[in-house]
């Protein structure tokens, strides 16, 4: 429970920048070695990676911040289930479910105003993504089946399923390409002034706030976090009904993954089609434990990716370093955080505070397997 | 008739690389630990396969790509067991990891055309007598070795399992690693060591993908067997003989779809390729107080 004591903010907040720009740090350290390592100029590396994410106003809204959307969404997704203990590692499917209820309902109310198809479309999406969850939440509900393995078979459904739309009720009418025809003007996202960047990023960011406040402020809020923090101690004290929090967790998880997949068919492709996920959910993850698993922080994170992502694309376009370095990079972040976070853990273990990415879990700590 | 032994035969092949993998996995569950690093592991034996195999043979192609599905495995343990991290969090970032470094490994290496590497696959062996059997012969006893290898290990692996002090002892640590530890056993020993096996397994596999099958190496090229395997276990439920029949059914699931227009079949094959992971999301909520995983799988 010691986890659910505010900090005294200012000193938190300190803590939260200096961990920010060690990520930072550590991350431009592990693309120079990386870049060093496979023969590149590290310099040049680094160059690039800057001009293709922060370097210019266009590069931050038409890469970063474009990029950084749906990671943001699918970060808050991870970010919510992981605090309530619930390993969600579907949103991939989800954000295509998503995307697939976006289409649809988007040529369907395609003719409509604007003011009209867009919130339809979008609802649709956050309506598929939480459909989707539902199964792997009824199903732990129900049967206390993992959710890490019925969300994978969830995954994998999702993706075929949109593999036989693009190719039968969605595809275009010529019947060439395995994908969806553009989607109606009506349902597009507005984009801002004269960048590709729509509005679904400031959709991204209220969901962060949504999300801070309620966990922070509101009693629901407080239900997701003990039922993450200690199960059992909820349970016995007769606080929470663990089950139902947990499921309807798991829900607004899959709706979260769900609008990302909205957005990104509304705001950016404008069609469906099957890869429209490089990984984004899986990405998620490392999202979620950059930002602490807290909101606010992992908007920041998902920015941070995006701006990662962003320069890879960038850095391979012009210093021809192959862009899955940014892959590397990720899942180096992940580990470093890990182990940092367990040896404090460790250190912190008889004195009076965690570590600073002590993240809940209901079954297994997130990050420490030993129970809370 | 030749469709129909062309499409089991496809079924086998197809379903050797997911076997594999999914035995290894199953060890690995039945002591506790879901290892979904499994995808990247593949990859790495896929890649490790093909290189050793180019520069030094097929024999050695197939013990490179364990040795790489070892080490995959290695940070897996590492971090899970002897740091006590979370498994899911941690077999994610292996599997980008093993993304990262076999593309960045293999356009360095390669180019980032990649058309240099190609190599003499490990081709079918017939097994005398058994491969002319009808119908069954070819599909079963014309595949390349690594299928053979399938079929010893199952028997092997159950054998252990079940019938063997240390196969009892990964199962009490899959299900109360506290009353393992009361009764003598290293829960962190026995999870690093099923967990290597199952990074051998699933370089293997990944070797038996690259090596046995398409004789050349693709970015990303295991293409979600690892997390098929995944799904195999469950379905197989965690038992080895279950599992092989799983990967069968998987298998021909993805056999279908090259088959499905000459057959005639007018419904469209991704559907098809859904049928395998609904028919486990049944199975694993019609088991349920059944046949349960290992009580204490993601626990540890």
């Amino acid at each position: 429970m010691r986890r659910l004591r505010a900090g005294f903010p200012a000193r938190r907040s300190l803590r939260a920048i200096g961990a920010a720009a060690s990520v930072a740090v550590a991350a431009a350290a592990l693309v120079t070695v990386l870049a060093a390592a496979a023969g590149h100029d590290p310099l040049r590396a680094l160059d690039a990676l800057w001009r293709g994410s922060l370097g210019s106003e266009y590069a931050l809204f038409s890469g970063t911040l474009l990029r950084a959307t749906p990671l943001i969404l699918t970060g808050l997704a991870v970010t919510i289930a992981f605090t309530a203990g619930v390993m969600n590692i579907g949103a991939e499917g989800q954000l295509l479910a998503g995307g697939m209820a976006a289409t649809a309902v988007g040529f369907s109310v395609g003719s409509m105003s604007a003011w009209v198809a867009v919130p339809a479309a979008l609802i649709g999406g956050v309506a598929a993504g939480a459909a989707w969850a539902s199964v792997p939440a009824w199903l732990r509900r129900r049967y206390g089946v993992l959710e890490v393995i019925s969300t994978i078979m969830m995954n994998f459904v999702a993706l075929y399923l949109v593999g036989y739309l693009v190719r039968g009720p969605l595809q275009e009418p010529t019947r060439i390409y395995p994908q969806s025809s553009p989607l109606p003007e009506a349902v597009r996202l507005p984009l801002v002034a004269d960048t590709r960047l729509h509005i679904g990023f400031a959709i991204a960011l209220v969901c962060a706030l949504g999300m801070w406040w309620t966990l922070r402020m509101t009693a629901a809020g407080f239900r997701v976090r003990v039922i993450g923090a200690n199960p059992d101690a909820a349970r016995s004290a007769g606080l929470v009904d663990v089950r139902a929090t947990t499921f309807r967790t798991f829900l607004v998880s899959g709706g979260l993954a769900g609008l990302a997949g909205a957005v990104e068919v509304m705001g950016v492709t404008y069609t469906l089609y099957e890869n429209l996920s490089p990984g984004y959910g899986y990405t998620a993850i490392a999202v979620a434990l950059v930002g602490a698993l807290n909101p606010l922080l992992t908007a920041v994170s998902g920015v941070f990716f995006g701006a990662l992502e962003a320069g890879a694309s960038a850095m391979q376009r012009d210093a021809g370093i192959p862009s899955v370095l940014a892959t590397i990079v990720e899942a180096g972040l992940i580990l470093l955080l890990l182990a940092v976070s367990l040896v404090r853990l460790r250190l912190a273990r008889d004195g009076a505070r965690a570590g600073f990415l002590r993240i809940p879990g209901a079954r297994a700590g997130v990050f420490s397997g030993d129970s809370p | 008739m030749t469709e129909a032994v062309a499409f089991l035969e496809a079924t086998v092949r197809t379903a050797t690389p997911l076997a594999l993998a999914a035995l290894g996995e199953t060890v690995v569950e039945r002591a506790g630990v879901i290892n979904i690093g499994l995808e990247g592991t593949i990859l790495a034996g896929a890649l490790a396969g093909v290189a050793a195999a180019g520069a030094l043979g097929v024999g050695v192609g197939f013990v490179g790509a364990a040795t790489a599905g070892v080490l995959t495995a290695m940070v897996f343990a590492f971090f899970v067991v002897t740091l006590r991290a979370n498994q899911i969090v941690v077999g994610t970032a292996v599997t980008l990891l093993s993304l990262g470094v076999t593309g960045l490994l293999y356009r360095g290496t390669f180019g980032s055309a990649g058309v240099a590497l190609t190599i003499p696959t490990a081709g079918p062996v017939a097994i005398p007598l058994l491969s002319s059997l009808p119908i069954v012969g070819r599909p079963l006893f014309v595949q390349p070795i690594t299928t053979y290898a399938v079929y010893v290990l199952v028997p092997l692996v159950a054998w252990w399992l079940y019938r063997t002090h240390a196969g009892l002892a990964l199962r009490a640590v899959g299900e109360n690693p506290a009353a393992a530890t009361a009764a003598g056993i290293s829960p962190s020993r026995v999870q690093w060591a099923a967990i290597l096996f199952g990074g051998a397994l699933g370089g293997l596999s990944g070797g038996a993908l690259a090596v046995a099958q398409v004789g050349t190496f693709a970015e990303g090229m295991s293409a979600g067997r690892g997390f098929i395997a995944i799904a195999i276990v469950a379905l197989g439920r965690w038992s080895p003989m279950g599992v092989s029949f799983a990967a069968l059914l998987f298998g021909a699931a993805s056999a279908l779809q090259f088959f499905a227009q000459s057959l005639g079949l007018a419904v469209p094959y991704h559907l098809f390729l859904a049928l395998p992971y609904v028919l486990t999301l049944l199975a694993l909520a019609g088991a349920a107080g059944r046949i349960a995983p290992p009580a204490g799988l993601g626990r540890h």
